[in-house]
């Protein structure tokens, strides 16, 4: 059963082709993992998906129906949540609320209701709470709740925004290089999240650097080197594919090669 | 003694209309950060399009609701024709355009009404109401009522309403805002319509006092964001009192020192106060992390 399907996809910046032709589905429960060199354009291709670039061609799928170029907010509507490489937080919120806030779709009510402070409303709400607390813990957070968000560290900040993501539910989540900036044992510990999350039937489609963290938890992986991708399959094939091995040392050993010559 | 009290009566009626340009300003100022230098024309708009419907033979009330049901679609016309249409710009561009849309509206105003003077008859007639030796007109207790039931009703709003604090998460970050399914774009028509109707609703209540012409909103503009900043940009409960501040003073100076540095008081007052508290008086202050 495929959840995401994303077909020949690409986008030009200015004339430079930044990605091209790119396509591989994602289902329910399974890790997908995009990697590829730096500038291999692994974060445009999460833009597009997740509906912040709108691509120049091809086609994206959301339970087989056309969602391509849909606003954030609607694909939010769908079930898509996505974190992001450089963070994506309310800084002038408190840790609770952003977490909270990532709960606005199911929170609809009357505003009316809202300003008269009716008991619906205030039920509502202690859930909405109770849920975010709850999500918080899964982060390792719940003791940060009350502070602002802009005082947390870099690495605190990329839980919170998983925990943003998730407080929305969703049924694919994107997550880009959740582990950078992350010391080993942050790392271990986001690892042990993600294949969690997946384990609850959530498609996950992750960016990520550590080569290790991917090959651990990943069931798929994709690789993209210039905008297209060079190769797919599971993560010990690819991890020894010739063309995944040239992209990666390619360029580097060929100078260092040339400098041994010279 | 009685002499204070005059002052400060008719200082609290002019500065209730600050507060209402103060509110408006802080409702686009929530949403998006832009502050809307079309403020004051949305309230020369709700002025204009009372008299000329009145004079057509709308009774008052009808006449006073077509002008803020009409200046809040021009002002969700405005963010969908121009802010809207400048997406990815920067604040200050947005500003800028602001500026743009004020003079716009300005010269449409002239155009389609005309270069007069004009005012409405009062709602509750213009009979004073003597008060311990000093009196109040009618008209300004409607202007403090407004005042102070907009205030409530934004209070409520941003603080209690999942749509006010959509409106707040859009100004602190609007692609966080979007990842969490709220529709900014949704938000910012929202804002402009509100402020828009809100600007209308402060010229249906003061016209009748201040009177009104084309040209009026740009001084309303200036004390509004002038009581705004005071305040605190951004917070309700600074708009108000920043509005009632900078009435209060002008009022007194006007009446103790002379009319002719009313104005040159209140922003050296401002002045004052920004040096010491740039954020204002009830303004958090910011600081961005990098």
């Amino acid at each position: 059963m495929t959840l995401l399907s994303v077909e020949g996809l690409g986008i030009d910046f200015g004339g430079v082709t930044a990605v091209d032709g790119v396509g591989f589905t994602a289902e329910p429960g399974r890790i997908v993992s995009v990697i590829g060199p730096n500038g291999a354009g692994k974060t445009t291709l999460f833009n597009m998906i997740s509906g912040v670039y709108l691509p120049h061609r091809g086609r994206v799928r959301l339970d087989g129906e056309d969602v391509t170029g849909l606003a954030p907010n609607r694909l939010a509507e769908r079930g898509l949540s996505r974190t992001f490489q450089n963070l994506q937080v309310f800084l002038r919120m408190s840790v609770l609320d952003n977490v909270m806030a990532g709960r606005h779709l199911a929170e609809r009510g009357s505003t009316l209701a809202d300003l008269l402070g009716l008991p619906s409303t205030r039920r509502r709400s202690r859930e909405t709470e109770r849920a975010a607390r709850a999500l918080l813990e899964r982060v390792g957070l719940e003791r940060a709740a009350e502070r602002e968000a802009s005082a947390l560290s870099y690495g605190a900040l990329k839980r919170l925004e998983i925990a943003r993501a998730l407080a929305a539910r969703p049924r694919l989540l994107l997550l880009d290089e959740p582990a950078a900036g992350c010391n080993p044992v942050e790392t271990e510990e986001i690892d042990a999240l993600i294949a969690a999350i997946a384990a609850e039937g959530v498609a996950v489609l992750l960016v990520e650097h550590d080569m290790k963290l991917v090959m651990k938890i990943s069931h798929h992986v994709v690789v993209l080197d210039h905008g297209e991708k060079i190769a797919e399959g599971a993560p010990e094939a690819v991890a020894r594919d010739p063309k995944v091995v040239e992209a990666y040392l390619g360029a580097h050993a060929g100078r260092e090669g040339s400098h041994a010559l010279g | 003694m009685s002499e204070l009290l005059q002052f400060t009566f008719s200082g609290l009626t002019v500065g209730a209309v600050y507060a209402l340009v103060a509110l408006g300003f802080t409702i686009i100022y929530n949403a998006s950060g832009v502050v809307n230098f079309a403020q004051g024309e949305f309230v020369m708009l709700g002025g204009m399009i009372t008299v000329f419907a009145h004079a057509a033979g709308a009774p008052l009330p009808a006449a006073a609701a077509l002008a803020v049901v009409a200046t809040a679609a021009i002002g969700i016309l405005l963010n969908k024709l121009a802010i809207e249409r400048a997406r990815g710009a920067s604040v200050v561009t947005l500003i800028i355009i602001t500026i743009g849309a004020s003079i716009f509206l300005r010269g449409a105003a002239q155009l389609g009404f005309d270069k007069q003077l004009h005012r409405f008859p009062s709602f509750s007639g213009d009979d004073p109401i003597a008060i311990a030796g000093a009196t109040i007109l009618p008209q300004s207790l409607w202007m403090l009522f407004g005042a102070a039931v907009v205030f409530a009703a934004l209070y409520l709003f941003f603080t209690r309403s999942l749509t006010g604090k959509a409106v707040l998460a859009t100004a602190n970050n609007k692609l966080a805002a979007q990842l969490v399914g709220i529709d900014t774009d949704f938000v910012m028509a929202l804002s402009f319509g509100l402020s828009a109707a809100i600007g209308a609703l402060a010229g249906v209540l003061a016209t009748p006092i201040t009177l009104t012409s084309y040209d009026a909103g740009t001084a309303l503009a200036l004390k509004g964001f002038a009581a705004a900043m005071l305040g605190g940009m951004g917070n309700p409960f600074g708009a108000l009192v920043g509005g009632l501040l900078v009435g209060l003073i002008e009022a007194t100076t006007a009446g103790y020192l002379s009319s002719d540095y009313k104005d040159a008081a209140a922003f050296v007052v401002i002045l004052a106060v920004l040096f010491a508290m740039p954020q204002g008086l009830f303004g958090k202050s910011a600081q961005e992390r990098v």
